[in-house]
């Protein structure tokens, strides 16, 4: 069973809720967990909320989940 | 229309198929078998005398006026309490049953101020009536014996009095207390003739256990129990049929008036989701609309920090169209959004949708159910295929094991809470699974077979825990699972693994594994096995997963699709359920339909004549998160006050500080008002023409009691809105409203004002398959044909205690109060809780040095509030709760930003916090905005 982690660190709003949908697709294979959590996103958020989390790849990549991150790529 | 009375059978109904008949008077009647004598002869038109009688009671046979002849029996039997039996030939008026029932009434009368002229029951007391009806002309034992008259009023309650001078001591207010609330509180103190009706332990109403639900004064046949408001302004002459505007429960009324004053509000008999039955709020909280605190004029000021204007709506309208426009003509089409909210009609939220997707031209509309029951919405859409409650309320009475998790109903939701516990009396299970030990646990004929009492936040935990028994221990109900659902396999083989056993999971949750795996047991193998849940399911991290854990457990021992099971949310607000239906969330059009499907957006897109974008628009968190990020601009919120619902509100309150435009609409200037640049004054559901949906999709018609005190239809406003942005967007009348509705949403299709008006009201789905709606959902096969398991691991929430914050808060809602509190804190409901207080228990309290009523200091990481303890051992160790009730405690000052990951509903049942007493040096340091020192 995972976590959360448990420090609050101050990330974008966009990084901290990816990172939230990824751990919760973690007991699924490392590809399909990204392609469930690139459909949530998609299913779900605005395009600017998109647009940022891309964004955030190219500067804040250390601060997302791997799954997360793989996921971005894929929207 | 006139005063409605309904026609009172004196029995309750008697379920069944088979008939009896029996001839009453010389007339045949076919009844169903069980039925009183007394039900059937007013079935066939005899109204026989009674007065201890009412079908909301069961039988109860003292008052001995509703005496009959049966050929064949001796004496003469109560027809209350006598069923009929075939070929029973019956009379109930004859020369001896006159001489008796005169004899009978006379003793009554010895014994009764006859003060009838000057009576606030004059016209409306049954001792009355049957006064009349037994050809009462003479009380030959005279006034002057030993009587009752003294008797002491009792004045207590703000809304009813109880004068046991006029008391029959009939027992119906005692049979109501029990029978039909369940509360117990009243009963017969003494014998025979010093026998009288007793709150408690001769306490006064407002001391005793009584909660206001009124079902006494309902049940009293003379003015002994009666509505103060009765005796102030006098017996009321109209009724209009409307619906609550409380909780998702959404009970039916009768609005009684006298002229256009309303007087009194009256559970209807026939309410679908009532059936006769009220709570405190509903029933005599409704001064709120008539306070002298509501704005009713448009106002508008050009910074939050000028004075407020008033203006003429045209004038208002016309600025908020003008000033939308022209942030959007600088930063982009969407920069501009709306709040719907749950406390207005489906009417007025689907025009405000409208409006922004449609007139704003995005998708940036959200709905207050984001902080409530989104979780519900994505979890049984992903497992059933539809965001909604599988069950009508009646179901209940048909459960033979009932589980609450995260729900305090006879709180949250006292009427569904009182069938619940009739049903819990006649020998339901129970089994609560809850951090707290709430009322439901134990209660008067109630006790819960288990209470899980869980650690907050490890929800998921526990419903994997016990679906792990159903699985590893073969309760499975596997006939139901291979016709009816999909995914199974690999969702059995996740949940059977160790991890997930309540031995693995007791460390998390802190419950016993063999309380978990007794609970497992009684819900998969006890019969009709029903979850009813809220919002401390709901409202975690895991929110959605917890709803889809739910639902995996519900399916997996085939407790679907029929009655007496289900999963059923409770919503928090009236329409919870409507508003989500009406397309109130940015990725969804009316009836859950994704705004990428390009077939929807067609029929939309035809009807409206203006293209739906394809993507989802904000969530509420997320426009706050882009108005401080300045990407959002500007704002409409309707009937909603995020400035105190919403958590972290610092957060919330420079989001909307960061805007230039917020408009509310709203009764009252509430705290999102303080950063609002227009207000537009909004209707009570007094005022409102429409329907509510309430919590088991039950469509209820809400017709107007009064016209609107703002001068305009609260639907009219959007429309304007909308037409000055240049959108043309015209409706006549609500109805219209709902044909579009019907017209566009197929669960809709076969909803009408006129079908409601003749049913009474329907429960979605209501089309061709239906035409008269759905009471129970799912059951020859789910909405999206077969029910899908999902996998649910459990995640902890990143909220955790520490050294810090050592403590656990969690939130909720008391009886007498109702979400904000803008329309319970403006009732007489005060007197129940003048204010939000902090439970804690006795443990925690004694090692801070708290004592019961000491006022303490409440800080988690992202703010401090202060408020009064309540020393109680219902609580937990390391857990506290408040409820959010008052403006001035501020309880979202401390909740955090922590949201369920599937729709960001926020995580309000979890957060760290540390609690002090408050003493002069952490009130200063509270006042300059620090933690106080105890906090390290």
């Amino acid at each position: 069973m995972g976590g959360l982690n448990g420090e609050h660190a101050v990330h974008s709003p966009q990084i901290r809720m990816a990172n939230d949908i990824a751990v919760q697709f973690q007991h699924l294979p490392p590809e399909q967990a990204a392609e469930a959590i690139a459909a949530h996103i998609r299913m779900f958020w605005d395009p600017r909320m998109k647009a940022e989390l891309r964004r955030l790849v190219t500067t804040d990549a250390d601060d997302l989940d791997p799954l997360a991150l793989a996921a971005t790529h894929l929207l | 229309m006139g005063l409605l009375k309904e026609h009172d059978l004196g029995t309750p109904a008697k379920p069944g198929t088979a008939t009896v008949t029996v001839e009453i008077d010389g007339i045949p009647v076919s009844v169903p078998e069980g039925t009183s004598v007394m039900r059937a002869a007013a079935q066939s038109g005899t109204d026989i005398p009674k007065l201890c009688a009412t079908d909301s009671l069961d039988a109860f046979g003292s008052c001995r006026l509703c005496l009959v002849e049966i050929d064949g029996r001796k004496g003469t039997p109560a027809s209350c309490t006598t069923p009929v039996a075939d070929g029973m030939k019956i009379r109930t008026q004859t020369p001896r049953l006159e001489k008796l029932r005169q004899g009978v009434m006379e003793l009554y009368i010895s014994d009764h101020p006859l003060d009838c002229l000057t009576c606030a029951a004059n016209g409306d007391c049954e001792l009355q009536d049957m006064s009349g009806v037994v050809g009462l002309r003479q009380v030959r034992y005279g006034y002057e014996g030993e009587n009752h008259l003294d008797a002491p009023k009792d004045t207590s309650n703000p809304y009813f009095d109880f004068d046991a001078s006029k008391c029959i001591v009939c027992s119906r207010c005692v049979r109501a207390c029990g029978e039909v609330q369940g509360t117990f509180a009243l009963t017969i103190e003494g014998r025979g003739f010093d026998s009288k009706v007793s709150p408690g332990a001769g306490e006064s109403f407002m001391d005793s256990e009584c909660v206001s639900c009124g079902a006494c004064v309902q049940a009293c046949p003379t003015a002994t129990l009666q509505e103060k408001s009765v005796v102030d302004l006098g017996m009321p002459t109209r009724t209009v049929l409307t619906t609550c505007a409380y909780c998702g429960v959404g009970c039916s009324f009768k609005a009684e008036l006298r002229g256009d004053e309303l007087v009194r509000m009256v559970p209807h008999k026939d309410g679908g989701a009532n059936e006769g039955h009220s709570c405190v709020k509903g029933r005599f909280a409704f001064g709120y609309a008539t306070h002298p605190d509501r704005q009713l004029n448009p106002m508008i000021r050009e910074r939050i920090t000028d004075e407020w204007r008033e203006v003429d709506w045209e004038t208002a309208i016309a600025y908020v169209a003008e000033r939308f426009r022209d942030i959007q003509g600088r930063h982009g089409t969407g920069s501009i959004g709306g709040i719907t909210s749950s406390r207005c009609t489906n009417e007025e939220v689907y025009v405000v949708q409208k409006m922004v997707r449609a007139a704003f031209g995005n998708n940036n509309v959200d709905t207050c159910a984001r902080v409530c029951h989104s979780p519900t919405g994505y979890g049984l859409k992903q497992t059933f295929g539809t965001s909604a409650g599988t069950q009508d309320f009646r179901s209940v009475g048909e459960a033979d094991v009932i589980m609450v998790i995260g729900a305090n109903p006879t709180d949250g939701h006292p009427v569904f809470a009182s069938r619940m516990k009739r049903r819990l009396r006649e020998g339901a299970k129970l089994i609560v699974v809850d951090p707290r030990r709430i009322d439901l646990v134990r209660s008067p004929h109630i006790e819960a077979q288990h209470h899980l009492q869980l650690a907050p936040g490890t929800n998921v935990a526990i419903v994997n825990a016990l679906a792990h028994v159903v699985v590893t221990e073969g309760l499975a109900d596997e006939s139901f699972v291979d016709q009816r659902c999909e995914d199974f396999g690999a969702w059995a083989d996740f949940i059977a693994q160790p991890e997930n056993s309540p031995e693995a999971t007791e460390s998390i949750t802190g419950v016993p594994a063999e309380q978990v795996r007794a609970a497992a047991r009684l819900y998969a193998t006890g019969g009709n096995a029903a979850i009813y849940y809220g919002l401390g399911v709901t409202e975690h991290s895991q929110g959605s997963t917890m709803v889809m854990g739910m639902a995996n457990l519900a399916m997996a021992t085939g407790n679907i699709g029929r009655e007496g099971v289900g999963v059923n949310p409770l919503r928090g607000q009236n329409n919870v359920q409507g508003s989500c239906d009406m397309g109130s969330f940015p990725h969804e059009l009316s009836g859950y339909r994704h705004v990428s499907d390009e077939a929807v957006r067609e029929v939309f897109e035809k009807l409206w004549e203006r293209p739906i974008l394809p993507e989802p628009g904000l969530r509420i968190p997320n426009m706050f998160d882009a108005a401080v990020d300045g990407t959002f601009r500007g704002l409409f919120v309707q009937g909603e006050d995020i400035a105190q619902s919403d958590p972290n509100t610092q957060h919330v309150t420079s989001a909307l500080s960061s805007m230039e435009l917020v408009v509310v609409q709203d009764l009252f200037l509430n705290e999102t008002a303080k950063f609002a640049h227009v207000f537009l004054p909004g209707t009570s559901f007094l005022e409102k023409d429409g329907t509510f949906t309430n919590a088991e999709r039950r469509i209820n018609r809400v017709r107007p009691v009064m016209a609107p005190k703002t001068g305009k239809d609260e639907w009219r406003v959007a429309c304007e809105i909308a037409q000055a942005m240049g959108y043309d967007m015209d409706y006549q009348h609500p109805r219209e409203i709902m044909a579009e509705i019907a017209s566009v949403t197929p669960t809709f299709a076969g909803v009408s004002f006129d079908k409601l008006d003749k049913l009474g009201s329907v429960q979605w789905p209501c089309n061709d398959a239906a035409p008269e709606g759905t009471p129970v959902m799912h059951v020859d096969g789910f909405v999206r044909g077969k029910g899908r398991f999902v996998q649910t691991p459990f995640v902890a929430t990143r909220e955790r205690s520490t050294r810090k914050y050592p403590l656990i808060l969690t939130t909720g809602r008391i009886l007498s109060q109702y979400n904000v509190g803008a329309q319970t804190r403006r009732t007489a409901n005060v007197a129940w809780h003048p204010e939000d207080v902090l439970e804690i228990h006795p443990h925690d309290a004694e090692v801070r040095g708290i004592a019961d009523g000491d006022e303490v200091t409440l800080t988690s990481r992202v703010g401090t509030t202060t408020l009064r303890a309540l020393i109680a051992d219902r609580m937990p160790v390391g857990v506290v709760y408040t409820t959010f009730h008052h403006p001035v405690t501020g309880a979202n000052v401390v909740t955090t930003e922590n949201s369920d990951w599937a729709t960001n509903c926020p995580e309000y049942k979890v957060t760290a916090v540390q609690v002090g007493l408050r003493t002069a040096a952490s009130a200063a340091a509270v006042e300059r905005d620090e933690e106080p020192a105890w906090a390290d």
